[in-house]
């Protein structure tokens, strides 16, 4: 019955999604026109704007849309797997943790050295404190555990990130806390976008075989497990999936918070609450969130390099807030 | 009687300073006055210049710098060297401007200077501070001479050059820096969009406005995500079909006798450009 509802669903998204690609294209600083700068982006037409197009834009529109993506399915694996609606990476740390393994491997110059470490550092720092999270907040995860052990792992991640920083030699480097907790895609090119797709991929193909698992999970732990759900194989798979797909994002674009929260929380009732429809269904919500946030921020303040995690927390907080009171009334 | 030894007093106390030509010890608290200083000093006079005249990646004089004791520009440490006069820049704090002023401390503020008027102004400011005038004369004299010499540049017709550091700054006409662009010889792509004294220039607007020549930021020791857009691939793409040059911005960021050196690597630029045409 809900079956063509849902397909329904993810066409209406992935064409929003595709809208928005195309209109992160179409916005710049340099406001070119629709015709050449379409025929620009496929090698035609004059040699700058060609250079604008395929070096400037569209490695900006691609990460927008991978980053969300990413953002968007870690949020909805963390809540199916924790069964708590206030899971999301912005929040319980592996944001900032992974912008600390970045901030680390491009200071210590190991990402000069070997490009790929800079997505692996990132990883890494996500994988801790994805695993640090379900450690403190136990298997129940609890929504008072899970938010203090988050707050506790940002606040300690942002601390380190800021040491760090502060002990470069080069000048510009303090001013750029900034970037890692608020994130920005101005300036990305090509190469960061080959950096960070493997290891977005790689996270992907970890946890789309997690939904069928998640589905199970709905109905409580023993149940799951009497369904067959093999509950230390599903953890590996959501710890490393989720880390690898934020480390990836957040090497390349710093962290960006609240779209884990958003996305799956404002689709969860259209696809009936199933974990396994609500993955993709985030994925796709998430990256129309971040393209329209990025679109926004150059629509806004075209000049300046406003952050993209000022738009979303000005848009996740108060949803956030929302839960908060929801969930206290459920929970005794 | 009292009231006339009260006027041989004040007398001898009012012409005793005049005699001695100048202040004896002079600190320096700002990176441009401690080169305008040392520029125009007598020797033994200069007693400390701020630490960063001794680093060699914004100083342009950190050679002569090194031979001076340095300081970090706290009101305690200044205090602390006895000067009798004290050199400081419009940008310095004003908190600690004030606790000077409270421990009786005569200062002497040196506005930030964007043209070469100001640079003269500066030159005779100094001159007249440390009780210089005939030095700071002769230094103005050799830098309106070696000005002369390398104002040679065309009225019309100039090659244009765009100007872009990290964070994408770019330094517009109303700069120290535009200044100097504009005296080797080049109209700056930026005024075009109405900068002033400059701003962030966005890659795609640099790569659109076709400059003939691209004047690059120096690089800062250790990685910042500023500058990664020096390194972009368009930006490369862009030095690839035009000449840049990079340059060392310890001799324009203070407007000194220095930023002549700027002038002319950028001419040098310019000459290479327009003889290659």
């Amino acid at each position: 019955m809900t079956r063509p509802r849902y397909s329904v669903l993810l066409a209406g998204l992935g064409l929003l999604v595709g809208l928005l690609f195309v209109a992160s294209l179409l916005t710049g600083p340099a406001g070119l026109r629709l015709g050449p700068s379409i025929a620009a982006l496929f090698g035609g037409g004059d040699e700058m704007m060609g250079l604008v197009m395929r070096e400037i834009r569209l490695p900006r529109a691609i990460l927008g849309l991978a980053v969300g993506a990413a953002l968007g399915v870690s949020g909805a694996a963390l809540q199916g797997f924790l069964r708590n609606p206030l899971a999301e990476p912005g929040l319980i740390g592996t944001s900032a943790s992974a912008a600390l393994g970045a901030v680390v491997a491009i200071h210590t110059g190991l990402a000069a050295a070997f490009p790929p470490a800079l997505p692996l550092a990132a990883l890494t720092g996500a994988l801790v404190s994805v695993a640090l999270v379900l450690v403190l907040a136990g298997p129940r995860a609890a929504t008072l555990s899970l938010i203090l052990s988050g707050i506790a792992i940002s606040a300690l991640a942002g601390a380190a990130t800021s040491l760090a920083l502060n002990l470069s030699p080069n000048p510009f480097a303090a001013n750029e806390i900034v970037f890692w907790m608020m994130g920005s895609l101005a300036d990305r090119s090509m190469l960061h976008v080959w950096i960070a797709l493997p290891v977005m991929a790689l996270g992907l193909a970890l946890l789309l075989p997690t939904a069928g698992a998640l589905d199970a999970l709905t109905l409580g732990e023993d149940a799951g497990a009497s369904m067959g759900v093999d509950l230390g194989r599903l953890r590996l798979l959501l710890v490393g999936g989720t880390a690898a797909l934020v480390g990836g994002a957040t090497a390349v674009a710093g962290s960006i918070g609240f779209v884990g929260l958003v996305a799956p929380h404002v689709l969860r009732r259209a696809v009936g609450s199933r974990p396994s429809r609500l993955l993709p269904a985030s994925a796709l919500g998430g990256a129309a969130m971040v393209l329209g946030a990025d679109i926004a921020v150059r629509l806004i303040m075209p000049d300046r390099d406003l952050k993209l995690g000022v738009l979303t927390a000005l848009v996740g907080a108060p949803f956030f807030l929302h839960l908060i009171v929801k969930t206290r009334g459920d929970t005794p | 009687m009292v009231g006339r030894w009260l006027a041989v007093l004040a007398t001898i106390g009012i012409t005793l300073p005049a005699l001695a030509e100048g202040p004896q010890r002079v600190v320096s608290m700002n990176l441009c006055t401690d080169q305008l200083a040392m520029m125009l000093a007598a020797p033994g006079q200069l007693v400390s210049v701020s630490r960063h005249a001794l680093d060699p990646s914004m100083s342009a004089m950190a050679d002569e710098a090194r031979a001076l004791p340095a300081n970090s520009g706290s009101a305690e440490e200044i205090f602390l060297l006895r000067p009798d006069l004290v050199l400081v820049g419009s940008f310095t704090d004003p908190v600690t401007l004030a606790m000077l002023a409270r421990l009786g401390v005569p200062v002497e503020v040196f506005p930030a200077e964007e043209t070469i008027e100001g640079i003269r102004a500066n030159m005779r400011r100094m001159g007249k501070a440390l009780g210089r005038e005939a030095e700071a004369g002769t230094a103005i004299a050799a830098f309106d001479a070696e000005l002369a010499r390398l104002d040679d540049a065309p009225a019309t017709a100039r090659p244009r050059a765009a100007l872009y550091a990290a964070n994408g700054y770019s330094s517009g006409s109303q700069s120290l820096a535009g200044q100097v662009v504009a005296l080797a010889g080049f109209d700056n792509i930026v005024d075009e969009m109405g900068f002033g004294a400059g701003g962030q220039l966005a890659l795609e607007n640099l790569l659109l406005s076709r400059p003939d020549l691209l004047v690059e930021g120096r690089r800062y020791p250790g990685h910042s995500r500023a500058e990664e857009p020096l390194d972009h691939p368009a930006l490369r793409a862009l030095t690839r079909s035009v000449p840049s040059v990079r340059m060392n911005d310890t001799d324009w960021v203070c407007g000194t006798p220095r930023i002549l050196r700027a002038v002319s690597q950028l001419r040098d630029a310019r000459l290479a450009l327009t003889g290659s045409q």
